[in-house]
């Protein structure tokens, strides 16, 4: 048994999202310098401002994108790790708290139906998984709304098979169109319950952007999916273009012998993901 | 580029082509849904905006607190589609039009023409360009709200395509 006090966690969290606020991942990164020798026009302007834009956060310590996000933390909690301290919940929440107010963040979150904003950014939208070992492996999305608006779950029926999963994912970004700032980075939850797809499609999007499942078939459905996705012809920010997307990620988890839930999870082309393991 | 400084004259607007890549520098407002429904009230009431419409422009953007030595923190576009359910009674007050980002509906893009008013898409996701770009912010209205009260801001050079021209046309 090993013993971690959830401070430790609290600062892993504001650590993470200081980071990940003024950050792009690098697999990003790489996909928007590659996209942007491809584009012309006032496409090929957007993607070099965006790239501009991380030099002058890095420099100037401001936030990539003034959507700070809701704060996504997914924890996998090794089950021999005795947590001492205050409660997880709200070691999180403070860990978000501090790096908001010392980042210079944006407050994003407020209550759904007065529009009361809490003030902090908190509470965070916490996933814990007990898993095995002594470890705790902190994963910190911001994740912004402008794309999180344009996110879908469906329940599609067997028959509609691997073609249904593929349009639910080409047909939402085709919705979207210009709205949740593209090119995209979609990370696609198919089967589980509807609750466990739309947290598969969360964690997809942990993935580096170009990487592939490990099953071939499921790779190939990415693969696919983003092809379509490309040929829309959206376009960076709209402004027409050959990357609408810059990937596909694609999770599975066995589902309901009735049922075949498809969720897609819409990323924007600020791709911000931090993660450490305590 | 083409260098544009506000105010913009009909002309100047008239001008403008979906396509066409500006700066834009000058003095603008933001505004961002709580902001608009609030708008609306009080023109309902027959009550006067917090900021002179008379071709104004409203930025939809909620910009981040500022640091220390800093007019303004990030501060890049929101999703403009939010808006269309009160951009066109906005633009009968007389607005130069708006700033966002994606595209607006057919409605809206129909009062732009007919008001002879230009919506700009600044780059989504590029909060560190727009918000450096910011020379001062003050709050003017409803600062309850937070980041979504409405900001005066002094802007020099805002990198800007022309999304919806005052001709009906459009880059989407």
């Amino acid at each position: 048994m090993r013993t971690i006090d959830t401070a430790e966690i609290s600062n892993a969290v504001c650590r993470l999202a200081l980071k990940a606020g003024r950050t792009l991942t690098k697999s990003c990164r790489d996909a928007l310098a590659r996209a942007a020798e491809q584009e012309t026009g006032a496409a090929g302007f957007a993607l070099r401002t965006a790239l501009e834009n991380e030099k002058i956060a890095q420099r100037e310590r401001m936030p990539i994108c003034q959507d700070t996000g809701m704060a996504v933390v997914l924890i996998d909690l090794g089950q021999d790790v005795l947590l001492t301290g205050s409660p997880l919940r709200e070691a999180v929440d403070d860990g978000v708290r501090r790096a908001y107010a010392e980042g210079f963040f944006r407050k994003s979150i407020c209550d759904p139906l007065t529009r009361v904003n809490t003030g902090d950014n908190t509470p965070a939208q916490l996933h814990v998984e007990i898993v095995a070992g002594d470890k705790v492996r902190i994963s910190f999305l911001p994740k912004g709304f402008g794309s999180e608006n344009m996110s879908k779950l469906f329940m599609l029926t067997p028959a509609e098979g691997r073609e249904g999963v593929i349009n639910a994912i080409v047909g939402t970004v085709k919705e979207a169109g210009s709205r949740p700032c593209p090119p995209v980075y979609v990370g696609v939850g198919v089967g589980g319950s509807f609750d466990g797809c739309a947290l598969l499609a969360k964690k997809a999007l942990l993935r580096d952007v170009g990487s592939h499942n490990p099953r071939a078939d499921v790779a190939e459905i990415e693969r696919e999916a983003l092809e379509k996705i490309n040929a829309l012809g959206i376009g960076p920010q709209g402004f027409r273009g050959r990357t609408t997307a810059l990937g596909v990620s694609c999770e599975v988890a066995p589902t309901h012998i009735a049922g075949l839930p498809v969720a897609v999870n819409i990323q924007c082309h600020c791709v911000r993901c931090e993660k450490e393991v305590l | 580029m083409r260098q544009l400084t506000l105010p913009l004259s009909k002309e100047e607007i008239l001008s403008l082509n979906a396509g066409d890549c500006v700066e834009l520098s000058g003095v603008i407002y933001t505004a961002r849904d709580c902001a608009h429904r609030r708008f609306m009230e009080l023109l309902g009431r027959g009550e006067t905006l917090p900021f002179d419409p008379k071709g104004a422009f409203i930025y939809f953007a909620g910009p981040c607190p500022a640091p220390e030595g800093k007019a303004c923190g990030s501060c890049g576009p929101t999703t403009s589609a939010r808006m269309n359910g009160f951009a066109p009674r906005m633009l009968r007050e007389g607005l130069g039009g708006f700033i966002g980002k994606g595209e607006m509906s057919e409605e809206t893009r129909r009062t732009l023409k007919e008001c002879g008013a230009v919506y700009f898409a600044a780059i989504g996701g590029a909060g560190a360009v727009y918000g450096n770009a910011v020379k001062r912010a003050e709050i003017v209205a409803f600062p309850d709200l937070l980041s979504e009260a409405v900001y005066r801001l002094e802007i020099e050079r805002f990198p800007l395509v022309v999304a919806h021209d005052a001709h009906g046309r459009t880059i989407y």
